[in-house]
């Protein structure tokens, strides 16, 4: 991973731990909906608050891809390295 | 396993909905008498919940000419404009409605969720944007899913937020199309146009506007909120639809965009579905006719919204946050709301019932819709039947003494207080 995006699991982890009870248990494998009881509206609603966080513009189709944590982190890897190219 | 096993969710939710009562989401009226009042289980009911803004489903001389044409060209069209060709009255609602918007184009759908389905998956292709606000109507994110284009939402009303997501886009070559609502559906709420038009100007976006719930409420001549606005001719397409306040049904968009009848081959919730029956059609633009030589209706309309607005307002119930002919009470907890509105059908007023994730706050909502043709009357049976209902639940809190030994005096739809509650006490078992 590109160093400068290393800190993207953590970030994003940060921002579940928002809206979601604290004990929580959160992992790679953790699936986002199921897991932590979000429904799609709370999933929608968080991808605003990182595209913010991130300065990224995440399209629903990207949203549709994610289903869990390691999902949702190379989905944002992957536009926070697009736009650094850009 | 049966292909209907991802639905289990859906199905405990449903079947919770029915061990409390009648379900709201199969609800059946042997009888219409009128826009306002119908017959459910045998009993007058007052309509809170049909989104008929100016009463004129009932409207005479919208019936008399309906019938005319029922008589004279069948009940059907059969199929598609481009496949059964399209009937004079096509092409009439086409013109009138491009007449009443000043504006050189307008395609009519055969509903207004298809208007959506068609405008937005046609006009945004692959490698364009569509901009939606994040409480848009389920036909707008349908539509949005519908076509290739890449779909970015924005915070519900904010248009720095728009500006903050379009400035992320501008390096990307595709169009860009912002989509919002004149008033929102859940909550009644207007959009901030004025200022969304500004960043939609400055930012070189293009601008839809769904005018389903606005149309014939908003604007002197009722042509919505870029009417009321003022912020037409930055409104590059107008969407509508003939099922609220013009009593019929069907949909619309209007547009001064050079070029915009090619969408009549190349849209194709438009092209593949069949068209408006001739009947719906006239009955339609002499209801559109009605809307333009009667602004009474429009007065009237806004008094009975801002009387349900602040009668309930004035009892304590959490409300949208502006009076519209859209009235909600939000409530805590979702089974509160399902007890609350079966216990509103008891004493006589059918509304909406809307519930998580499908409302925008993730709180429950009793949604009105109040009509034109609303006496004041039944605006108030209804504000005391909430208020009943309200203290009975513990949503509001109980009276002293005094004002409970205050004698009943209910008649015509509902009954006398002391029968209300005794009716209301029927459904709380």
């Amino acid at each position: 991973m590109n160093e400068s995006l290393s800190d993207t699991r953590e970030q994003i982890i940060q921002g579940l731990r928002q809206i979601v009870p604290a004990s929580a248990q959160v992992s790679g494998t953790t699936h986002i909906m199921r897991d932590l009881n979000l429904d799609s509206l709370a999933v929608m609603d968080f991808m605003l608050t990182l595209e913010d966080r991130f300065d990224i513009v995440i399209s629903l189709e990207k949203v549709a891809e994610v289903e869990t944590l390691d999902d949702l982190v190379s989905v944002v890897d992957q536009l926070r390295a697009r736009k650094l190219k850009s | 396993m049966s292909i209907l096993n991802k639905f289990a969710p859906l199905r405990q939710t449903y079947d919770q909905l029915r061990a409390v009562g009648q379900n709201p989401f199969e609800m059946v009226f042997e009888q219409m008498f009128s826009p306002t009042e119908g017959l459910h289980n045998g009993r007058r009911t007052i309509l809170l919940g049909t989104n008929n803004y100016l009463g004129l489903t009932f409207d005479q001389d919208c019936i008399d000419a309906s019938v005319e044409v029922l008589k004279a060209q069948g009940t059907g069209t059969t199929g598609s404009r481009i496949a059964n060709g399209s009937y004079g009255g096509h092409r009439q609602l086409e013109t009138d409605l491009a007449k009443y918007f000043n504006r050189k184009h307008c395609m009519v759908f055969s509903t207004g969720y298809q208007a959506n389905l068609g405008m937005l998956s046609t006009l945004a292709g692959k490698g364009d944007y569509l901009l939606l606000d994040s409480d848009s109507h389920a036909s707008i994110y349908d539509g949005a899913r519908l076509g290739h284009a890449e779909v970015v939402r924005f915070r519900h009303n904010d248009p720095d937020d728009l500006a903050k997501r379009l400035k992320r886009l501008s390096g990307e070559p595709g169009a860009k199309l912002v989509v919002v609502e004149g008033i929102y559906s859940m909550l009644g709420d207007a959009a901030p146009l004025k200022e969304i038009a500004a960043v939609k100007r400055e930012m070189g976006a293009w601008l839809m506007v769904d005018e389903a719930h606005s149309l014939g409420v908003l604007g002197d001549n009722g042509r919505g909120l870029s009417e009321s606005a003022g912020v037409e001719a930055d409104v590059d397409f107008v969407i509508g639809t003939f099922s609220k306040s013009l009593g019929s049904v069907g949909g619309f968009c209007v547009s001064d965009l050079e070029g915009f009848d090619v969408l009549r081959v190349g849209c194709r919730p438009y092209m593949f579905t069949a068209s408006l029956p001739p009947s719906v059609m006239t009955s339609t633009i002499t209801a559109l006719r009605r809307l333009q030589e009667s602004p009474e209706l429009r007065t009237k309309l806004h008094a009975n919204g801002n009387r349900l607005y602040n009668g309930l307002k004035d009892l304590g119930f959490k409300l949208g946050p502006q009076p519209n002919p859209i009235v909600s009470v939000s409530l805590e907890d979702p089974m509160l709301a399902v007890t609350f509105w079966n216990r509103l059908l008891e004493g006589g007023v059918y509304l909406n019932l809307a519930l998580p994730p499908a409302t925008p706050t993730n709180a429950p909502l009793l949604r009105s819709s109040v009509s034109a043709a609303h006496t004041f009357e039944q605006i108030d049976r209804v504000v005391q039947l909430f208020e009943t209902v309200g203290r009975q639940l513990g949503v509001l809190p109980a009276l002293p003494p005094m004002r409970r030994a205050k004698p009943a005096t209910g008649s015509g739809v509902f009954p006398a207080n002391a029968e209300l509650d005794r009716a209301i006490a029927v459904g709380a078992r």
